[in-house]
């Protein structure tokens, strides 16, 4: 069973606790933005198989919303960071690297 | 291709079974085709099949990474029916419903198609609502199916639980012509009727790119060399996010695992099918006995082939309190498919960036049903260049222009 840190109460919840939110760190388009952007924004996803980013909440917990980065090709999980971030950090980026020296973020 | 009949039988039993030939053939892949399918599933099958049939396009090719009829095709619980909402989604599946009862006949090869009947359970007020409605939407559409009570449905389904404590049974929406078929038969029967056309279905050979000059794809990169085309379909299921990355596209698509299990053999005890969507689970029995299990997607991206066992709990826990009878049943074997979810939750059948390339995926959890349609309309699409009327609601350019065939809400489940 999936289990992932929450960062910011640091338990160790399994997939019962958490509610997953999909793909992390997308760029939200408003009205006005063209028909390009917001259809990438709302439909286009890089569902990568690989290192991705995800949103998950510790619903059963603390209830935030937190981020994870987890391979899709065999279920390991590199790490957790809080959300209030607009894309992956350093730190996570490092992670993944430790464990998957060819990784390269893509656009 | 030896014809399969009652004297063919007859002619082998009386020499020992030695002039059966190979039902399909392995061949070395040529250096270019009029048009090549990556993925020898149903669907990839199926569209190849038609482009020969319905369109005298034969010089095919059908490539495929695995085995056929290894991904998604040998993995689901085999359900066929068109109860949709929508009427887009209820011409095709219905047109693949109806291909379905004479395929065999069609393919010379028995696919088991059983018309055995199909039940939704509806267990809340609001899902009465949603099928009456769908009940009048059917009618309309031309597809058959009725709304019935309760105690019909105890009629249809004697081991069910009616009262049960949580979510008693208010009724159901009844496919009579819904059912099941023989899954790996409808990949084999396909394979063989291409073969049989002169196409080649290419095994273990794996595409690594896809190579284009001016907008038009020229072939695919292979793990057993280059093959040039003059048309390419993608009709790859799980992994189409991948392979439209190679011809340099994104999909509006996320690809999750769903799960299934069946159970020990036991003897005859339902013989319809029987979905439970509020609870999340359904159920059939196969002619071995088995009881065929099926549940809903885990809420994560994930190519593993393997899913959470805590899905395979719930799946369980509905369907006990569902048919109490069952309680002490074993289960035998579970396993997983990678599935490709659109944003509607109804599928793609589309014309990509590339002119002469084609995409057929984002049928999540419900493509089995849909094979003989869905081969039909991309068989069109491809050999024409574009849709027909059974595709044309299905490309891809829907999500920009806000025209969704909104089949999440309509079914209410993973369906």
């Amino acid at each position: 069973m999936l289990t992932l840190e929450c960062p910011y109460c640091g338990v160790w919840a399994e997939e019962t606790e958490l509610t997953p939110g999909y793909e992390a760190h997308l760029k939200r388009s408003g009205p006005g933005s063209p028909d390009d952007a917001f259809e990438s924004y709302m439909f286009a996803r890089k569902n990568p198989k690989g290192a991705h980013f995800e949103r998950w909440r510790h619903a059963y917990g603390c209830g935030k919303w937190f981020l994870a980065a987890r391979c899709t090709a065999t279920l390991e999980v590199f790490g957790t960071y809080p959300a209030q971030v607009s894309g992956p950090t350093p730190g996570i980026i490092a992670k993944i690297r430790a464990r998957r020296p060819d990784w390269e973020p893509s656009e | 291709m030896t014809r399969y009949s009652v004297f063919a039988i007859a002619r082998e039993a009386l020499r020992n079974h030695q002039g059966w030939s190979r039902a399909w053939a392995s061949p070395e892949p040529k250096a270019a085709y009029d048009a090549i399918i990556i993925g020898a599933g149903g669907h990839g099958l199926a569209t190849a099949y038609y482009l020969g049939k319905n369109h005298g396009i034969t010089n095919v090719a059908v490539i495929e990474k695995g085995w056929l009829g290894g991904g998604n095709t040998g993995r689901n619980t085999t359900i066929i029916r068109s109860n949709y909402l929508q009427d887009p989604s209820a011409a095709l599946y219905e047109k693949a419903r109806s291909l379905y009862e004479t395929l065999s006949q069609d393919l010379n090869f028995n696919v088991m198609f059983s018309p055995r009947g199909l039940l939704m359970l509806a267990q809340t007020h609001h899902e009465v609502r949603g099928y009456m409605r769908t009940v009048h939407a059917n009618m309309l559409q031309g597809v058959s199916t009725e709304w019935i009570a309760p105690a019909r449905v105890k009629e249809l389904v004697p081991i069910i639980n009616i009262d049960g404590p949580r979510y008693p049974v208010l009724g159901a929406l009844y496919q009579a012509r819904g059912g099941t078929a023989r899954h790996d038969a409808v990949a084999w029967g396909y394979a063989r009727a291409c073969s049989d056309m002169g196409m080649h279905i290419l095994q273990q050979c794996e595409v690594k790119g896809v190579r284009s000059e001016a907008g038009r794809v020229t072939g695919v990169e292979t793990t057993r060399g280059f093959i040039g085309t003059k048309k390419l379909g993608i009709v790859v299921a799980g992994h189409s996010g991948q392979v439209a990355e190679m011809a340099g596209f994104r999909l509006p698509i996320e690809a999750v695992a769903l799960q299934a299990l069946v159970s020990e053999p036991i003897k005859p005890c339902m013989d319809v099918v029987v979905m439970a969507n509020t609870v999340h689970g359904y159920m059939s029995q196969s002619d071995k006995g088995e009881m065929v299990i099926g549940g809903g997607t885990d809420g994560f991206n994930n190519f593993t082939q393997r899913g959470s066992f805590q899905h395979i709990e719930e799946t369980l826990r509905a369907l006990v309190e569902t048919f109490p009878m069952i309680s002490r049943l074993k289960m035998l074997r579970q396993w997983g498919g990678i599935v490709d979810m659109t944003g509607d939750r109804s599928p793609i059948i589309s014309r990509t960036p590339l002119g002469n390339c084609f995409i057929n995926c984002g049928w999540g959890t419900g493509g089995f049903k849909a094979i003989p349609g869905s081969g039909w309309a991309m068989a069109e699409l491809m050999a024409k260049g574009e849709p027909g009327p059974l595709a044309a609601a299905f490309g891809m350019e829907r999500f920009r222009e806000g025209r969704f065939i909104d089949e999440s809400v309509a079914a209410g489940v993973a369906h």
